[in-house]
């Protein structure tokens, strides 16, 4: 095993040291048109093109070009055009690291959108925040994401308010009073929402059981799922992310397991629809509905039909607004410069396809979240709607 | 009680898939002293072969047996020649080399064969087509899928039928005197590169079908799902005792049981580190494994 690992880390090692001279000739070739020009502003994106979280970073990719196109053909920002420099993290934390940093010290961007995942965020941010470059994040909810320092924001709700929304939905709507919470410990969304929901629930006069962990990638969760049937709970949350969850519901079907499943926003994903009919009796908060008749979200969902041939899902919507609230914080700042743009956003308050996005004194947006059915149609997952809950108390 | 047998379930459908990837593992080990660590790889290229012989048959939108059987069969032959390839070009030419350069060769084929799965198939996870309909029997509230039954019916009969080639057939009676002595078996007119091609392509045969039939259970499936699985059954074939055929088959189950139990616990997220733990506990107790020793007949 020894000889092994020895040889894996003499292969990285050459592999790394190959990949950055490369990348270092292509810099200095092309260093004319890094950064933002006369004619331009650059503008970073970071998301998981590829591996487990890949239909995460598809969908905020679209959601950005969209925002980005419709921003140019109106004129651009301070008459200068948005352009949008992509770079895909692999859905690893230590990638999303360097893609920023990429972004930021090579370049020269003027703001940073992204993550999805909030443990890739979590590793993203302090080089933003080092470099004083504002970034905005469409769509982690984990607390800690914006604590990280004063340029780091966000335009989603956050998973202390998830979880309350969750656990109101099943206490006062589902009528359960016993519920088994599965959660992935390898990932800081899953983890706080997991707390947060325990929280709340308890709070309400409900029982948790002790959480039960995985791991992200795990393949196989019948020895688990076995042990959460013995207590028989009245509902099971599935805090992680979408690959696993529609496996989890799966296996969980197959076990005779018939409650209902409940999920935060993480289950937004391509990959869900392998659940399959295990699917039914499952809901979820999320941060729109694409049914919502208000003309903001059906002009949304009409233009990127017609570009995507698809329907935006929440992470598209989330991603959308993320530029659209850059373009008018740069027209309000009247600048690009790191500071002053982290004023204007400091001062955000602007109407998006996913509320109304007010900026408060944490860099969070309170917004309301939805409560939505999962069903299973024609081989495609649709969410219907089923209620909005606001914050407050 | 009933928790303890579902458990018992879980755990042997899980350890049938080790054990079908051990004796590949064992096999090529007893012939040829060699740790062929692409062998995990070689089960994930067969579930990647399956998933691209059940999408063009369209076995997604109507599932049949004798669909299933195909893309299984499908799979194991194109694996056999993958495993005689790779046993041609990357193993052949360092053989008369010291063991080390073959193992370091090995784990060239095993990266080689991941990252150009990336490359090929993306990193990005695909799910299975659901080639039978899943069904699911209870016995009291005792619950088994049909495809976990499935899984271990076939891993049975398949690991009965290998018994019977290495112990019953003439190639088999070759492949066991190339593994007593390979110079020896030469000189009676014995042709081992045939034998050792034969070795590989039979093993790789059977990663190929637990691929397709863990793919079948557990639907996702990505260029690097086999390392994790092909490390824990080569420590399943070394707790069985690396060489013997019954060996292998025990030492998965072992490793698929002990997984699952301590899944079954609140010290889940250790379930990878159990498998590692036993091949430390193995490797000071007791190296040869439990059904190994120095004069067993290796195969």
């Amino acid at each position: 095993m020894n000889a092994i690992l020895g040889r894996l880390g003499l292969l990285v090692l050459a592999g790394s040291l190959v990949i950055s001279s490369t990348t270092g000739c292509e810099r200095k070739a092309g260093s004319a048109g890094d950064g933002s020009s006369s004619s331009d502003i650059a503008v970073g994106f970071y998301g998981s093109l590829t591996g487990d979280g890949a239909s995460f970073g598809q969908s905020s990719k679209e959601g950005s070009e969209l925002a980005v196109e419709e921003i140019n053909a109106a004129g651009g920002v301070l008459g200068k055009k948005l352009r949008l420099i992509v770079e895909d993290d692999q859905s690893k934390p230590d990638e999303a690291s360097s893609a920023v940093t990429k972004l930021v010290t090579q370049d020269k961007v003027v703001a940073v959108l992204g993550e999805v995942a909030s443990r890739r965020s979590l590793a993203a941010a302090p080089v933003c925040q080092k470099y004083q470059v504002p970034m905005i994040t469409p769509s982690s909810t984990n607390e800690g994401v914006t604590k990280i320092g004063d340029y780091i924001f966000r335009i989603c709700f956050i998973d202390p308010f998830q979880g309350e929304v969750l656990a109101k939905f099943a206490y006062n709507d589902l009528k359960a009073r016993k519920v088994a919470i599965l959660k992935d410990i390898s990932q800081d969304y899953s983890v706080g929402l997991t707390d947060s929901i325990t929280k709340n629930f308890t709070a309400l006069g409900g029982t948790v059981l002790d959480p039960v962990s995985y791991s992200g990638g795990d393949p196989d969760f019948k020895a688990i799922l076995t042990q959460v049937r013995g207590q028989n709970p009245d509902a099971i949350f599935v805090t992680g992310y979408y690959t696993e969850a529609a496996i989890i519901a799966r296996q969980a079907r197959e076990l005779g397991m018939k409650m209902p499943l409940l999920g935060g926003d993480g289950w937004v994903g391509d990959a869900l629809k392998n659940g399959r009919e295990a699917l039914a009796n499952s809901f979820i908060s999320n941060h729109y509905s694409a049914d919502n008749p208000a003309p903001v979200v059906q002009n949304f969902v009409k233009a990127y039909k017609a570009k995507f041939n698809r329907e935006p899902d929440s992470i598209a919507a989330l991603a959308y607004d993320s530029v659209k609230v850059l373009a008018d914080s740069i027209t309000r700042a009247n600048s690009t410069e790191g500071p002053k743009l982290r004023d204007a956003i400091a001062k955000l308050d602007l109407g998006g396809v996913t509320g109304q996005l007010k900026m408060n004194a944490e860099r969070n947006v309170d917004k309301p979240a939805v409560i939505q059915e999962v069903t299973f149609v024609n081989g495609e997952v649709k969410f219907v709607y089923k209620t909005t809950i606001n914050p407050g108390p | 009680m009933e928790l303890f047998f579902q458990q018992v379930i879980n755990g042997l459908s899980l350890g049938a898939i080790y054990a079908l990837i051990a004796l590949g593992y064992t096999m090529v080990y007893g012939v040829l002293r060699l740790i062929n660590f692409a062998h995990g790889d070689v089960y994930m290229l067969g579930a990647f072969a399956g998933y691209f012989i059940a999408n063009a048959m369209n076995l997604d939108a109507n599932p049949s047996i004798l669909g299933a059987i195909v893309v299984t069969m499908g799979s194991m032959a194109i694996c056999a020649a993958i495993g005689v390839i790779i046993e041609r070009l990357a193993y052949r030419p360092v053989r008369q080399h010291s063991r080390l350069t073959s193992l370091i060769t090995a784990i060239g084929v095993s990266l080689l064969l991941e990252y150009g799965g990336q490359v090929v198939f993306t990193a990005n996870p695909r799910f299975f087509p659901q080639m039978i309909r899943s069904e699911t029997y209870a016995i009291g509230k005792v619950q088994i899928t049909n495809q976990s039954l499935l899984i271990i019916v076939v891993s049975i009969i398949l690991m009965f039928g290998l018994e019977f080639i290495v112990h019953r057939t003439k190639i088999g009676k070759a492949m066991r005197a190339t593994s007593h002595n390979l110079s020896v078996a030469k000189l009676m007119g014995i042709n081992t590169n045939f034998v050792i091609a034969f070795t590989f392509a039979l093993g790789s045969a059977l990663a190929a079908a637990a691929g397709v039939m863990v793919a079948l259970a557990i639907p996702k499936i990505d260029p690097l799902m086999g390392l994790m699985t092909g490390l824990k059954a080569f420590v399943a074939a070394v707790l069985g005792g690396i060489g013997s055929i019954p060996g292998a088959m025990l030492g998965g189950m072992i490793i698929g049981l002990m997984e699952t139990w301590i899944g079954a616990t609140s010290y889940s997220t250790y379930r990878d580190a159990v498998a590692f733990g036993v091949l430390i506990l193995v490797l000071l107790i007791r190296p040869s494994g439990i059904m190994g020793s120095t004069a067993a007949e290796k195969v």
